[in-house]
């Protein structure tokens, strides 16, 4: 349980390096989580060849949500868009080093899930993207 | 003090000895969302299926007619625990959520026509505004709101202005689930008829908790359910006026709403059947049967006393503590439920913390995504008291709280 808050968790949550908006950026995408209201909202710049220069997000929600927005940031940095297509669950539970339930589980896929419907250019952020 | 034996009813509730893990006894804030079970409930159930179990209404055996006596003992006893003039006024649904949606599909369908007029409150929970907004879409019927005050009450001037515009419904909850408002809907309802509005009330978290006579009230429909009253989950209440009900056309169709069924029609059955098709969750009626036996044995009075002592206790703890900000009315506008943030702390965190030491408190929006909207928060942590709470539990919830800042620092 004290795993849940691991201090990297806690130090990303209360300190983000990636909050914020990019303007102008290439890619905007937002969502919500139906069940706790939560809402993340994702800016990327991405050079000529198709690599995410600089990666934002915004919005508010609990400290697995934004810690797990920010690790997520800073590991596509550098990364082909092609290739943070095909991110999955499993990364974003990597990058927290942490276990979770069902219901925190969509907690830490949220910024994934948002992040995967705007680099699919899809309408909005189901399940199924981060499955 | 509470004349109320705490501790003897404790013992009632089996599930309040559980451990959460081990050595961590479980600390039930969250009656609000549901009530745990007393063993008097459990038994019941446990009774009808072990010694009675038949269908209902139809069958002439002995265990039939048993599974119908208590069936309809049930309602009798719900009836007269809040005061209908007849229990054929109360009709069994799934919860309060289907007693309002009866009341949208059958009463408002037949009833109310594009441009109507229906007044909502902007403290409902979901079950009381999709089944309007679903009219809306279908009907072209207007909704409009009476405003919640910055201290969590109704705003009855507004009210009074919005009655100028004839609305057909006025629909309300007597007490909300997050802030805790007991509002006054004795009130509302005289303001409504004089504007010859029909009124729904919202009953899901007063009648658990305050002692409710639908006749003084003079409410025309009043919706409730068992499990957050020490009942099972599955079954509610849709109380309404029998004129009222007389005149609806049925709801659902099916067997034991009807009285005739020919091959290209029927004729549909008396009150309350009219309402009940198909087998109807038997065990659970008899077992709310036993939650009111349960309430009334204790006294409703006495439950409402408790609760605001240690509410009262909750409310002062918990604003002493930095950082806590408490969402509702004072303790003497409300009943046992404590809605907060704690600054810098998302709520889902904060209940996740407090479950590391057993306390289980709710956290999210409660099925009130606008009343959060409107006091410019995504959610809040909640907790909530019932017959069974103490000042102890009060304690460790405090307790916990700091420990929550502790981690967040």
């Amino acid at each position: 349980m004290d795993d849940l808050y691991r201090e990297v968790i806690i130090e990303h949550y209360k300190n983000p390096s990636h909050r914020g908006k990019l303007d102008p950026h290439d890619f905007s995408f937002a969502d919500n989580n139906p069940l706790c209201g939560d809402h993340i909202q994702i800016d990327l710049r991405v050079d000529i060849t198709g690599v995410v220069t600089e990666a934002m997000f915004d919005g508010h929600g609990c400290a697995i949500s934004q810690a797990s927005a920010d690790l997520l940031m800073e590991s596509i940095i550098g990364k082909p868009l092609e290739e943070v297509k095909k991110l999955n669950k499993q990364d974003v539970l990597d990058m927290l080093g942490i276990d979770l339930g069902p219901v925190r589980l969509k907690c830490a896929l949220l910024s994934l899930k948002v992040l995967k419907a705007g680099a699919y250019g899809l309408g909005e952020a189901s399940d199924d993207l981060v499955e | 003090m509470s004349s109320l034996n705490v501790e003897q009813i404790r013992n009632d509730f089996p599930i309040l000895e559980r451990e959460a893990r081990k050595g961590v006894r479980v600390i039930y804030l969250d009656s609000t969302a549901t009530s745990q079970k007393p063993v008097q409930v459990i038994e019941a159930m446990n009774d009808y299926y072990r010694r009675s179990n038949a269908n209902i209404h139809r069958g002439v055996h002995t265990l039939a007619e048993e599974a119908t006596i208590l069936y309809e003992g049930a309602r009798e006893r719900i009836a007269k625990f809040v005061n209908a003039a007849h229990s054929r006024e109360v009709i069994y649904t799934r919860n309060t959520t289907e007693s309002i949606n009866l009341v949208a599909y059958s009463w408002a369908r037949a009833n109310l026509k594009a441009g109507d007029l229906v007044i909502l409150t902007e403290m409902e929970h979901h079950s009381n505004l999709v089944p309007w907004h679903m009219l809306q879409m279908e009907r072209g019927i207007e909704l409009d709101f009476i405003p919640v005050t910055e201290d969590g009450l109704l705003d009855l001037d507004a009210y009074k202005t919005l009655l100028d515009r004839r609305p057909k419904l006025v629909s309300f909850t007597h007490m909300s689930n997050v802030l805790g408002t007991i509002n006054p809907a004795g009130e509302i309802i005289r303001l409504a008829h004089a504007a010859g509005a029909i009124t729904l009330v919202d009953g899901a978290q007063s009648v658990p908790h305050l002692s409710v006579d639908v006749q003084a009230l003079d409410a025309d429909f009043y919706a409730f359910s068992a499990h957050k009253m020490c009942g099972p989950t599955g079954i509610g209440i849709l109380y309404g006026k029998s004129a009222l009900l007389d005149a609806m056309p049925p709801f659902l169709g099916g067997g034991d709403m009807i009285k005739e069924v020919k091959l290209r029609s029927f004729r549909a059955n008396s009150l309350p059947h009219k309402f009940e098709a198909g087998t109807p969750a038997i065990a659970e009626a008899i077992g709310f049967g036993a939650a009111v036996d349960y309430l009334t044995a204790i006294g409703m009075d006495k439950i409402a006393a408790h609760e605001h002592e240690i509410t009262e206790y909750a409310l002062d703890q918990l604003e002493e503590i930095p950082g806590v900000k408490l969402f509702g009315p004072a303790a003497d506008k409300k009943g046992g439920v404590a809605a907060f943030t704690l600054e810098g702390v998302h709520p889902h965190d904060v209940a996740q913390i407090l479950d590391q030491d057993g306390i289980a408190v709710r956290a999210g929006h409660h099925c009130a995504q606008p009343l959060h909207e409107k006091f410019g928060i995504p959610a809040t942590s909640r907790a909530s008291f019932y017959l069974y709470s103490t000042k102890d539990e009060v304690d460790l919830l405090v307790k916990g709280l700091y420990k929550v800042k502790e981690m967040f620092g």
